[in-house]
């Protein structure tokens, strides 16, 4: 089929979907609504698929122009796909329907279900824009529209006031990091004349290594990054995010917008490359964001804030990963990390709704009995996640060690303690859920049940995907065929890395030793009936790590304390005392002047004759003499 | 031919007209203002503009000119229509205040 035919129909089914379940949702019952919203991404995916088969080279085309003028600087609405727009549509289109169709059996009794696919549509719709726009502006304007519908999804059920805080939250530190985005664009059109992205990045070989304004402008662009990918300092709103639905959690908050980031810097990984001293400082907030929100997630009892400082955590390794300038190893783990996150999120949701909303572990356990299917699933994105050879994370996390190794050896030990961490409180929330025995009270654990099969297929859909999604990049090693950075060879510049073959063998050693030494303890642990254990927080770390860093009241005490502060005085004295009396003084002008006025309507006939007639007599004096 | 003025005039010469309707509309003024009784109010405004009427007439008849007549008709046919009105209004505030004194009448006061 015409590629271009193909590139219409991913771009704009979900945007038809969106339509008309937005505009006639309320029409129509609600499968037929549902049917419509998962036609959608799904429409998208199969055209995806068609597209990789007849994909040759990447193809870029303009719908109209947008603004700017004819001979200088203009914005197209042009789309393009190549390789690495391919790899992630695959991602958005196929963990989307399977997202929208689990959404069909978790949100289906919810009043707003409708809402909701609509949401959805919307979102992939702006997704699609996100990875697909052909320059910044239209990469920019998807990024905006991700954030729109994370912020209403969020808030989806808008009658919790705190779920709206959250949403809030999320909205305004994404505001943060796309003023530095906007402000890159800016400088990106300043300099480079164009924003369009193979424009800019086949105009970079005369510029010199760390060039002062690539260096600004990268670091701009990685505020943003920031803001978007839950990277240190701006990475609050994530964890709140989880107020949302379960399936935006799994969607939006882990397998495709937190990626929007690591995205952007894979796409202007020439511009990067320019830039070795942006690269530091992307590895190092990597490093960071990894270590801290792995180790808060060592003691949250919340089943999906533990998924939610994973995700964290994960997007931390991809920092890493793009730090070292192994972009496509990156993309790579964007990949394999969708798949087992997505399915994390969804085995949560699934134990979430078989336990009837509750959600924290300590009042779980012994749930593989009741729930086999879920329990099954959920063992195998636990296996993925922590990195167990041969699933799906264990290739692409082995390779961001490889590549952390190759870049210092402090990086490499800080990403390890990092996956010992994320091994603890996967191994952890996962025996406490399903091991051990049932903690909650007897009301709920009759009411137990395994979720219906609507939900449960997407599951393992998800499972076969994160048990051989790996195989697509094999360490060379085991193969000479490392498919997704051959695939994306032509779209991303990586910078080569080798890793010798004995410190593969002894990496993937001690990772085994490790996982299987962890199991045992925390299955020790974990796999009890007492629910204190997941509430021991006395002493340093264990405290800290409970309350978060404290990072949300520093950040209050620091920032959102004062700008209060400062609304308050405002309200109290600037405005009463200036702008109050510059705006109130015509209209009390005028107040007064009626007051004056008002005795001369006299409602006496008479009186208004004779002023009638006074004025008519003045009139023609005026006028004859 | 053109300032031609006509017989009547030398009999009774144009300025008397002139002073006989300034002097009804100052009659009609002045009972407008000091008087109380609505209808007596109301026909004060008649004689004004049947004062109105007769310099109309007479100047246009003084000048061999038939605007002001012309002019004359419609005033008189306006003034019928708002006779009708002002009647109208005037029963209207008798029923609301069982008296025709204007001083009763002074709810358009600010």
């Amino acid at each position: 089929m015409n590629p271009e035919l193909l590139i219409h129909l991913i771009l704009w089914s979900p945007l038809l979907g969106f339509v008309l379940n937005g505009v006639f949702g309320s029409r129509y019952n609600s499968s037929i609504a549902g049917t419509i919203a998962c036609l959608g991404p799904l429409v998208g995916f199969i055209a995806t698929v068609l597209l990789y088969f007849s994909f040759q080279q990447p193809i870029q085309f303009s719908y109209y122009k947008w603004f700017g003028s004819e001979d200088q600087f203009s914005v197209d609405f042009s789309v393009m796909v190549d390789q690495l727009t391919l790899l992630m549509l695959f991602v958005v289109t196929g963990v989307g329907t399977l997202i929208h169709v689990y959404s069909l059996g978790y949100m289906g009794h919810d009043k707003g279900f409708v809402r909701f696919m609509a949401y959805l549509n919307l979102f992939i719709f702006s997704m699609l824009l996100l990875i697909m726009g052909s320059n910044l502006v239209m990469l920019f304007a998807g990024w905006e529209g991700v954030g729109l519908c994370s912020f209403l999804l969020i808030g989806f059920w808008f009658k919790n006031a705190d779920y709206n805080k959250a949403a809030r939250k999320a909205f305004v530190m994404n505001r943060v990091g796309d003023l530095g985005f906007i402000l890159g664009i800016f400088l990106t059109g300043f300099y480079f004349k164009s924003l369009d992205i193979p424009t800019i990045l086949s105009g970079l070989q005369d510029i010199q290594p760390n060039d002062p304004q690539i260096v600004l402008i990268t670091i701009l662009l990685f505020i943003g990054v920031c803001g978007k990918s839950a990277q240190i300092p701006l990475f609050t709103w994530l964890p709140d995010a989880m107020a949302g639905p379960t399936p935006v959690s799994a969607l939006i908050h882990a397998a495709t917008m937190v990626t929007a980031g690591i995205y952007l810097v894979a796409r202007m990984s020439g511009l990067y490359n320019l830039a070795p001293f942006t690269l530091d400082i992307v590895l190092w907030v990597g490093l960071a964001t990894a270590f801290i929100s792995a180790s808060i997630a060592l003691k949250q009892n919340d089943i999906k804030k533990v998924l939610a400082y994973s995700t964290v955590s994960q997007l931390g390794y991809m920092a890493v990963a793009l730090g070292c300038a192994a972009y496509s190893t990156a993309i790579f783990h964007v990949m394999t990390h969708a798949f087992f996150k997505a399915l994390l999120f969804l085995g949560a949701g699934s134990v979430i709704h078989g336990l009837h909303g509750e959600q924290d572990i300590s009042k779980m356990g012994g749930l593989h009995h009741k729930m086999k299917s879920t329990h099954l699933v959920f063992l195998v994105a636990t296996l993925a996640i922590i990195g167990c050879p041969p699933l799906a994370g264990f290739f692409s996390k082995d390779e961001i060690l490889a590549a952390a190794y190759n870049h210092g050896k402090i990086n490499f030990i800080i990403l390890a303690v990092c996956s010992v961490f994320t091994a603890w409180y996967m191994l952890r929330l996962y025996f406490g859920t399903f091991h051990g025995t049932f903690r909650g009270t007897d009301e709920v654990k009759n009411k137990i049940h395994e979720s219906p099969m609507i939900m449960l297929a997407p599951l393992f859909v998800l499972a076969i995907l994160s048990a051989v999604g790996g195989f697509a990049g094999m360490p060379d090693i085991i193969s000479e065929q490392h498919y997704v950075s051959q695939f994306l060879k032509p779209a991303v510049s990586d910078q080569p890395h080798h890793v010798s073959h004995f410190f593969e063998y002894v990496l993937w050693a001690v990772t085994v030793l490790a996982l299987v030494s962890i199991a045992w303890f925390t299955n020790r642990r974990y796999s009890t009936s007492d629910p204190s254990v997941f509430d021991k927080s006395e002493g340093f770390p264990a405290s800290l790590l409970k309350n978060k860093y404290y990072l949300d009241e520093i950040y209050d005490t620091l920032f959102a304390n004062p700008l209060k502060a400062l609304g308050t005085w405002s309200k109290n004295v600037l405005d009463p005392a200036i702008i109050d009396r510059v705006v109130k003084w015509p209209g009390n002008l005028v107040t007064e002047a009626g007051q004056g006025l008002k005795p001369l309507q006299s409602g006496m006939i008479g009186w208004y004759v004779m002023s009638l007639t006074i004025g008519l007599l003045t009139i023609i004096y005026l006028f004859l003499f | 031919m053109e300032n031609q003025v006509p017989e009547i005039f030398n009999v009774i010469p144009h300025t008397h007209y002139v002073l006989l309707s300034t002097i009804l509309f100052v009659i009609g003024i002045i009972g407008v203002i000091v008087r109380k009784n609505v209808i007596i109010m109301f026909m004060c405004i008649e004689i004004m503009l049947n004062a109105v009427n007769l310099m109309l007439t007479s100047t246009s008849a003084y000048y061999s000119h038939s605007g002001g007549q012309i002019m004359v008709f419609f005033t008189m046919a306006v003034a019928a229509a708002e006779v009708s009105v002002g009647l109208a209004i005037i029963v209207m505030i008798y029923k609301n205040l069982k008296t025709i004194n204007i001083d009763a009448f002074q709810k358009l006061k600010g």
